[in-house]
């Protein structure tokens, strides 16, 4: 109701624009710089449609013609959690941020950047391969004998299931690392003729001794808490604890609060904590 | 001997699916996407996967009737064997997935949850909440990392796929792809390349999909020379949510938990939904379908929502059409356990609480039943040879496609969470069969072919690429033809078409397309250039749009997706019994008349200008014959009498 109420004062001015800045990079190792552009307003729009009519018409405030800034979307509904960014200083999603609302809390302009924890690869585009990397290390996979016909799973509750769900809607959008004080900026460069698989070989091995994140320690507790993959719990556990791990976590709390699917991470945290530290011991006793 | 390669381009469901199966197989697997996989368009699927369950199986259900339900909602244009093994695979397919971990709803008692889907009266939909797209493609995702952990699976992600490489018998020995961040394109060689490349939504502007669901990659394969199966039938969902960039689809799965679709019966009344009395409420699928009632097959519930809207004027909104979606009725813990994904899209993008207000909704273009014509060899009992090389094969020797880049499974029409299910068996079952034809392979596999072969089909896409950052500026622009394409194509060739109509969009289309291949770029870097990879995409749009409209106007008939007023059957109008009957007979006579005519596969492929040219095939209907599909409409009772009667004369006569 209240957004109505919103587009109908809008459409009072039918003509009226709003000005967006976007921080611009044109590649890794490139400074960055703010353009300025002017929108003309639309019934539901959201920055993913701002950003389509900054590509088409290319053209900043002052009238100077820019390539378009490049971004990453495809679901438009938050669940493929690719177009995440910085939006008014909040880490979020794009497709979701509507432009209605964010120019209710801050009229005057849009302020789009990067993530500021992944490298830039270009604009909006960040590298965020890191979190594969930690799902990797994690092991975060139920390990099956084999694909052949062995019937159904394990029977399951209904409050299991309910919490494996909420852990396996993570859309390893990064939000969480994004605003984790804990979580540091790793950036390595391309040699001149360096092959992209060299490259991305070098950025893996920094990246698999780096802290793997909230995300990475409640994908622990979700496979750790299900039947078959609790029978290589000893192996997530591991990795828990290696380099990198969860000690590294410093129970700022700041991930909770940004995670667009209301993924209980502190919880996570701190049975990780907990389980890791029963493992640590159990591992002492077993020298 | 080496072990075979093979490149699979594309990371949702089908695409996940085969990758693993072919590393348990031990090939050399590598898979190619867009974006990471976890992204891929398959993470939007909210309602469900089908198959034939222990609770079905106790109300009488069995393989044989999910068969039935998906050959009659395909209005019979499926060869029949494929959809005979698909529905016999889909229990297993299903316990694997949850093996796999996917957090599919319980029962109180522990067993997987299931809800009901149109098209069907069994309960026959498992689910994991509201986003079961999202979970089946996280568990084949995060088994896709094991393997590539121990290096069985090789991962190009964020690449473009541009072209099949074809050696000088026609046979695929790999393929050029472009990196989307450095722009560096490479020529990959492979013994089997595998399309599970998703649908092309894209062609329509707006529409449920992801935007990555451009159809580029079919396009590619298309002017490669592949056949294109079944073109004009694009399904269009009834229950989506109108938006500037996306139309948001609100899943079938609302209407499966007990959703109900209405209109007030008071053109435009100005009172909230929530306020309108029940008896001034129209519940028109209930009323007019009383035994599918909401849970009707999408072409026909699509049809009606059209119907009620524009023909009878009884749009929710006097300045737009929609209808109400209504779940208020439901109580707040299936709301809330069953549908909370679903409903959160409305909140989050329309700012209203469908929990207490009804939904506003209107049709949207959402899945493509055609797609690559794929070969398949059948058993003598009517199913299918798993292992057999020409399993999923398309025209292209080397060349298969899986998942809804195919057109094989759902006919003229596809049931909801069927798609997921046919994603996933097409890609588990391609690997035995890419394995035999890998081993028969002539002339060696694609490592040892000559470089020649290999650096021409990189120097080609590399030319054109060149070429396309050096056109001159001050053309139009590739969005502005975007826009132009996805109207034509949303206005004459959906729900409503007319040959009229379609003729003319054919050519505007054909302009369009040379305008297209003629638009500037405002972008000319070499680095992360994505204007460079939409224009691409856009350009191959236009072969698949064409291929839809010239399909569309050649087909004289209604079926399934494809309506033609022009061409429907009419309707039973008499009253008297006699009368009646005499319709009904005609309209019999009428219907075998058509399928004489049109029960047949519409297959495309490009001429040398790279204009369609279309061929038809028979259609293997050899395990059900068709029948009329009338989903218990009111006043069709007396033409289902007739059939029936028609039908068992038939069989005296042949007996005899
Ligand atoms: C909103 C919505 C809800 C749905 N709900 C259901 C449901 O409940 N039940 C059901 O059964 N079905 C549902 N469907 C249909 C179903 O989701 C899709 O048909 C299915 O997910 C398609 O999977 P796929 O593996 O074929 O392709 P996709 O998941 O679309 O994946 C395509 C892949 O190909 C890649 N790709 C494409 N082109 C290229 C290229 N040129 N180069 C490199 N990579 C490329 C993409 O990156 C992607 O990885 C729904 C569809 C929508 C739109
Ligand atoms: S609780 Fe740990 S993971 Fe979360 S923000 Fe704080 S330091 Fe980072
Ligand atoms: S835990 Fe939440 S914030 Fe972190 S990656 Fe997953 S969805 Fe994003
Ligand atoms: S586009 Fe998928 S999360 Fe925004």
């Amino acid at each position: 109701m209240e957004k109505r109420k919103a587009a109908d004062n809008w459409s009072a001015e039918p003509t009226r624009a709003f000005r967006v800045r976007v921080l611009r990079q044109d590649g890794p190792a490139q400074p960055s710089y703010w353009q300025r552009f002017s929108i003309a307003w639309e019934p539901d729009m959201n920055c993913i449609s701002v950003l389509q009519k900054i590509a088409a018409k290319a053209e900043t405030i002052d009238g100077q013609r820019v390539a378009p800034v490049a971004w990453d979307c495809n679901c438009l509904e938050e669940v493929c959690g690719a177009c995440t960014m910085v939006i008014n200083g909040r880490v979020r999603q794009a497709c979701t941020a509507l432009v209605d609302q964010l120019l209710q809390d801050r009229p005057e302009e849009i302020e789009l950047q990067p993530m500021k924890k992944f490298p830039v690869i270009r604009d909006l585009v960040v590298d965020r391969s890191r979190i594969f990397v930690s799902l990797q290390k994690v092991r975060a996979w139920i390990p099956v004998d084999s694909y052949l016909d062995m019937g159904a799973g394990p029977r399951q509750s209904q409050d299991v299931q309910q919490l494996a769900y909420l852990y396996s809607k993570c859309i390893s959008c990064g939000c969480c690392l994004d605003a984790c004080p804990q979580f540091i900026k790793i950036e390595l460069y391309r040699e001149p003729g360096e092959s992209t698989e060299a490259y991305e070989a070098r950025l893996r091995e920094a990246n698999y001794r780096a802290f793997m994140g909230a995300h990475a320690i409640a994908q622990v507790d979700l496979f750790n808490s299900n039947p078959i993959g609790s029978m290589t719990a000893n192996e997530r556990l591991d990795a828990l604890i290696a380099e990198g791990g969860i000690q590294v976590c410093g129970q700022a709390q700041n991930c909770v609060k940004v995670c667009p699917k209301g993924i209980p991470l502190t919880t996570a945290i701190g049975r990780g904590g907990r389980a890791a530290t029963k493992h640590i011991v159990k591992k002492l006793f077993d020298r | 001997m080496a072990k075979p390669s093979v490149m699979i381009i594309g990371g949702g469901l089908a695409g996940s699916a085969a990758a693993m199966k072919l590393a348990e197989l031990d090939c050399a697997v590598s898979i190619m996407s867009f974006a990471p996989l976890k992204r891929s368009h398959s993470c939007c699927a909210q309602g469900g996967i089908n198959s034939v369950n222990e609770l079905t199986r106790q109300l009488g259900d069995h393989e044989g009737k999910h068969f039935e339900d998906t050959v009659y909602g395909g209005d019979f244009l499926q060869h029949q064997p494929p959809v005979k093994e698909l529905a016999e695979w889909a229990p297993r397919i299903i316990d694997l997935m949850d093996r796999l971990g996917v957090t599919f709803n319980r029962t109180p008692e522990g067993f997987r949850d299931q809800r009901r889907f149109g098209g069907t009266l069994y309960r026959r939909t498992a689910f994991a909440g509201a986003t079961t797209g999202q979970q089946l493609l996280y568990a084949l995702d995060e088994q896709v990392r094991r393997w590539e952990v121990t290096g069985h699976i090789r991962k190009y992600e964020h690449w473009d796929f541009l072209a099949p490489i074809l050696d000088d018998q026609g046979r695929c020995r790999g393929c050029v792809a472009q990196d989307m961040i450095t722009m560096e394109i490479r020529a990959i060689p492979c013994d089997a390349l595998v399309l599970a490349t998703g649908g092309c939504g894209l062609i329509f502007g707006q529409s449920t999909n992801s935007l990555a669901c451009t159809g580029s990659a079919d396009s590619r394969l298309v002017q490669a020379g592949a056949r294109y199966g079944n073109g004009e039938f694009i399904q269009v969902h009834p229950t989506a949510i109108p938006g500037a960039d996306k139309l948001r689809l609100i899943s079938e799965s609302a209407r499966g938990e007990g959703g109900r679709l209405w209109v007030p019966r008071t053109p435009h009344d100005p009172r909230p939904g929530q306020d309108i009395p029940e008896r001034e409420r129209f519940y028109f699928l209930e009323e007019r379908y009383p035994k599918y009632g909401n849970l009707l097959p999408r072409d026909i519930a699509t049809r009606e929502v059209f119907k009620v809207c524009i023909q009878e004027g009884l749009s929710v909104q006097p300045d737009r059409p929609c209808v109400y979606l209504d779940v208020t009725g439901l109580p707040r813990d299936v709301l809330d356990r069953k549908l909370g994904g679903v409903l959160e899209i409305y909140e989050k993008f329309q700012g209203v609480d469908p929990r207490i207000t009804p939904m506003k909704i209107f049709p949207a273009v959402h899945y493509s039943m055609g797609g690559l014509w794929v070969d398949y060899e059948a058993t003598a009992q009517g199913g299918l040879r798993i292992e057999s090389p020409r399993h999923q094969h398309t025209s292209i020797p080397g060349v298969f496609a899986i998942g809804e880049c195919e057109y094989q499974y759902h006919g003229a029409n596809r049931l909801g969470a069927n798609s997921l299910v046919a994603c996933l068996f097409s890609g588990l079952t391609v690997a035995p069969g890419i394995i035999n034809y890998t081993t028969t392979l002539p002339a060696g596999l694609a490592a040892e072919q000559s470089s020649t072969l290999f650096d021409r089909a990189a120097y080609k896409e590399n030319s054109r690429f060149q070429t396309m950052l050096a056109r001159p500026t001050g053309g139009p622009s590739v969005f502005s033809i975007h826009a132009e394409l996805g109207q034509l194509m949303t206005k004459y060739a959906t729900v409503i078409r007319h040959n009229a109509d379609l003729a003319q969009a054919y050519e505007r289309v054909s302009e369009l397309q040379e305008e297209a291949e003629a638009c500037s770029l405002s972008d000319t870097g070499q680095w992360a250039n994505q204007e460079v990879f939409f224009a691409r995409a856009l350009e191959d749009m236009f072969p698949l749009a064409k291929i839809i409209l010239k399909g569309a106007l050649a087909r004289d008939e209604c079926r399934g997706a494809h309506y033609k007023p022009e061409f429907a059957f009419p309707e039973i109008t008499a009253t008297d019994p006699i009368d009646r009957r005499r319709e009904a007979v005609e309209w019999c006579e009428h219907f075998e008349e058509n399928n004489r005519k049109w029960l047949k596969t519409t297959i495309a492929t490009l001429d040398a200008e790279g204009e369609p040219r279309l061929t038809y095939e028979a259609i293997d209907t050899s395990l059900l014959a068709p029948r009329p599909r009338l989903y218990g409409i009111l006043g069709g009772e007396i033409i289902e009498e007739v059939w029936k009667e028609r039908e068992a004369a038939k069989q005296l006569a042949g007996s005899r």
